[in-house]
């Protein structure tokens, strides 16, 4: 029994992360102030769904601070209370006060007391005096419900009539008679009755009668259907709430009436016992009634029309949208299924093409068919593997609330573009780089609020964190509207540290890019929040990693911007099928400017072992990939060669020269990295229709590491080339 | 004293490990069958920019990018010379899986644990470091390959 009520538990915590999350989102639309009056209702939702899930798995600690930001929110709510910029911040503290429960309790940590008690204490000043009274753990115990956590959406949707505090524990025990008339679709769901009532017997002294009246002769009977109902009459100091909450999960596909007897002693059990004999006032009744029911099943019961549904079933509003939980594995599987797909679909081509059919032949149309669905396919799965950068986001918004408390300064984080879709494991694999970013952006990138206002710019500081598709790939951008870089200084510290020689002529783009030099860190002193010994050249390192490039611009006195580009899948890539020295190789397409053959005329001599290209009047530095990979020497002669024109990362562009250009394909990506390890130049392999292996090209990698040789290093043809010039 | 010592030969005798010998160069090298996951025989690799001479590029394994060393290369001596009858012994290496390009392969021997000896300690020939062991079978001597250190070191590439 201790596994399936893990896995339950598991899926509550994976809701919970979904709770936090729009959580969030609430708070946000708050803070910029386009919140209608759903906001805080779905804030106060997303705080009781946790609560009541939390209650079901006992973990009061979690049970016990919701339930007082619950009642904050109540207040809000309830128009008691006006939202500010304190209030608001109290709020995003306990956020993330709750998601460390949330996570704490996932992981078994004992939570720190201590450090949300200044959280709690504010919280507590805020809520009324008569509801502080009433506020007590009694309230709140764990219920001992066998609860269906996968209905656990239902739960928020369901408790807005019900006051969640409405009335502390009365000493004085009434009577209730519930009638409970389960609809079809609460077997359904896998909901049993026998733990509703034996929870509801637990609340109290429970009398509880089966109605068999609608079950049908034999013959008629649908043994897939549900026919009984039932009558319980209770006895108990718990209020009309209270046995509500034992149905909560099953509201809406049942019909639940529940009337005030009074407070008199149990002497009505006559008016109800009279209807059917089970009356055994013990929670034995149970497995009795579980004989006696049929297997729950799909088709439509007597039983369901008999009365009226409950008016709790109108308050079911729009549906969510239906999603599926999949395991990543399967994904991943699935993913690799299809890349296998996409191989085996561009060998068959090859092969049809040696067979020689002709152009029109019904194997090519259907072959072009199943290229346009092996694409269909891909993209769909590589979806599935696509989310929005939305959750990495507010991870962010968190450090930067954190960061600038713990350092003094005013920051204001504003976020854009978190619907932008990127593969799983980019988002995943990006948190730590961000994080740094962002710390970095808070603690270094801006000024202290006092120099801020010296400057005459707003005290509080500004740090955009932008997502958006920008040809092909991902672009996330980190603002601050600081100081920018101080690039004297970060001069001066690259020297003192060696990192460059004393009398170097930099570029401000050069100084700027010192900050990626391995052991470099501005920070004189070491601060709480960045300069732990992480640079940024291990930000890069791990852009890098993803195939992401990282790139900084700054304006002295306007602030400093990150770029990263990352590529939208891991997976594939459209690229261009090359050939030098006989060698196969593909170059991303996305990398590629312009391609042109080149004639004596654009070639220019430029130093005695380099060449440079002659584009439209200006001038671009000539690659010879075969001589820069090692597969020949410099060519005596490049006319008839092609070019790729390519674009570096600060906007340099550099021509790389190929023997001839093949084909235009999608490829799927095999990483070297764990086979062999990293190669310079390189940035996977892919397997073409042939079976042969080509080798992926990292352009920019490959400029980077670089000699330019393009010529043989004698006098002699030094001349020859001068030449061609 | 015979008892324990005929219950130590017995305990070493179930001891037997099977290897995998093969020849490269004229010499007869052998690895750990459970380290050997498959043989095939040897294709066209696509060269890798910037490695070292013995690694002669890579392969396609069944949709998997699979290195392949010239293990002759590796071990010191000349390129093997005839492509078409070397056969490359694929072999897992910890969590790596690697393609050894070898002459041929010969046979497989059992033997027990005891009858391996340690190769002797000579500083002049590089080619030592590659031998965890050698054993005699049929008056051969067979050089047990220390496979992890004929994995490429790759921290010589990125420099």
């Amino acid at each position: 029994m201790a596994d399936p009520m893990a896995e339950i538990k598991a899926s509550f915590f994976i809701e919970c992360d979904e709770l936090l999350e729009a959580l969030q989102d609430g708070l946000q639309l708050i803070e910029n102030g386009e919140q209608d009056s759903d906001t805080v209702n779905v804030i106060f939702r997303a705080v009781h769904s946790i609560k009541g899930g939390a209650g079901a798995f006992g973990l009061t600690q979690l049970v016990d601070f919701a339930h007082r930001f619950e009642t904050v929110l109540d207040e809000l709510r309830a128009d008691r209370m006006q939202i500010d910029q304190s209030l608001l911040a109290l709020f995003y503290q306990c956020g993330d006060v709750l998601s460390d429960l949330v996570r704490e309790s996932r992981d078994g940590v004992a939570h720190d007391i201590a450090s949300v008690q200044p959280v709690l204490t504010a919280l507590d000043q805020l809520i009324p005096a008569d509801e502080e009274d009433t506020d007590d753990a009694v309230d709140f115990q764990p219920m001992a419900v066998s609860l269906d956590l996968p209905d656990l959406d239902d739960m928020p949707l369901t408790t807005d009539g019900l006051p969640p505090l409405a009335g502390g524990p009365d000493d004085t025990a009434k009577t209730y008679l519930i009638r409970f008339v389960p609809q079809q679709a609460l077997y359904t769901l896998g909901n049993e009755p026998v733990f509703l009532l034996s929870a509801l017997s637990e609340l109290g002294t429970v009398q509880v009668s089966c109605d068999d009246n609608a079950v049908p002769p034999l013959e008629d009977l649908d043994p897939e259907a549900g026919y009984l109902c039932w009558e319980i009459q209770i006895q108990t100091t718990k209020d009309e709430a209270c046995l509500s909450e034992v149905f909560e999960f099953v509201e809406g596909i049942c019909t639940l009436e529940i009337t005030t007897l009074g407070t008199a002693q149990p002497t009505l059990c006559d008016s109800i016992g009279a209807d059917l004999a089970i009356s055994p006032p013990d929670p034995e009744v149970a497995p009795n009634l579980e004989l006696a029911l049929p297997s729950p099943a799909p088709s439509p019961s007597p039983v369901t029309q008999a009365t009226a549904p409950a008016p709790a079933n109108d308050t079911r509003r729009e549906a969510p949208r239906a999603t599926v939980r999949v395991e990543l594995e399967r994904v991943d599987r699935l993913v690799n299924l299809v890349g296998e797909l996409v191989i085996n679909q561009a060998m068959l081509s090859q092969s049809v093409d040696a067979a020689g059919l002709s152009a029109n032949t019904s194997v090519h149309t259907g072959l072009e068919e199943f290229l346009q669905l092996t694409r269909d396919i891909q993209e769909s799965v590589m979806l599935i593997r696509a989310q929005p950068v939305k959750s990495l986001f507010q991870r962010m918004s968190r450090i930067v609330r954190e960061a600038s408390r713990d350092i003094g300064k005013s920051v204001r984080l504003r976020t854009d573009g978190e619907n932008t879709e990127v593969d799983k494991t980019v988002i995943e694999r990006l948190a730590d780089p961000l994080t740094h970013m962002i710390r970095n952006a808070v603690d270094h990138g801006l000024e202290t609020d006092a120099d801020r206002v010296a400057a005459g710019k707003p005290a509080e500081g500004t740090i955009e964190l932008t997502a958006a598709h920008r040809s092909g790939r991902v672009v996330i951008e980190v603002r601050d509207d600081g100081n920018g870089i101080n690039r004297p200084k970060v001069q001066s510290i690259a020297i003192s540290k060696g990192l460059v020689p004393k009398d170097a002529d930099l570029t401000d783009s050069e100084i700027d890019n010192l900050l990626f030099l391995p052991g470099f860190s501005t920070a004189t002193e070491v601060s709480n929040l960045s300069g732990r010994g992480v640079g940024m050249d291990v930000v890069r390192s791990a852009i890098q990693a993803l195939g992401g490039r990282i790139s900084i611009a700054s304006t002295p006195g306007m602030g400093t911007t990150f770029s990263i580009s990352l590529p939208l899948t891991l997976a594939v890539l459209d690229g261009m099928v090359v050939r030098v020295a006989d060698q196969t190789l593909l170059v991303p397409l996305n990398a590629i400017l312009e391609t042109q053959t080149l004639s004596a005329n654009d070639i220019r001599a430029f130093g005695p072992e380099t060449n440079v290209i002659c584009i439209r009047d200006s001038f671009v530095a000539m690659l010879d990939l075969g001589a820069e990979l090692g597969y020949r020497a410099p060519l005596q002669s490049y006319v008839g060669c092609v070019m790729l024109l390519v674009a570096t990362e600060d906007g340099s562009k550099a021509a790389i020269i190929v023997d001839a250009i093949e084909d235009q394909r999608q490829v799927v990506i095999k990483g070297l990295q764990d086979s062999y390890g990293r190669i310079p130049g390189i940035a996977a392999a892919t397997i073409l229709g042939d079976g042969q292996i080509a080798l992926i090209l990292d352009p920019i990698d490959l400029i980077a590491n670089s000699e330019w040789r393009t010529r043989p290093p004698s006098l002699e043809q030094h001349e020859v080339g001068a030449c061609n010039g | 004293m015979d008892e324990t010592d005929q219950a130590l030969c017995a305990a070493q005798a179930e001891k037997e490990t099977e290897l995998l010998s093969f020849i490269v160069g004229d010499q007869d090298y052998s690895v750990d069958i459970m380290s050997v996951r498959e043989i095939r025989s040897a294709s066209k690799a696509t060269p890798l920019p910037r490695s070292p001479s013995y690694v002669l590029g890579v392969i396609n394994l069944r949709g998997t990018v699979l290195p392949i060393l010239d293990l002759s290369l590796r071990l010191g001596m000349d390129r093997s010379a005839e492509l078409a009858r070397n056969v490359i012994i694929v072999v897992a290496i910890g969590d790596k899986t690697l393609g050894l390009l070898v002459d041929a392969v010969s046979d497989i021997l059992s033997v027990a644990a005891d009858d391996l000896q340690p190769p002797p300690d000579m500083q002049a020939d590089a080619e030592n470091q590659f031998v965890s062991a050698l054993t005699i079978f049929e008056d051969r001597m067979i050089r047990i390959l220390d496979l992890d250190s004929v994995l490429p070191t790759m921290s010589e590439e990125a420099a």
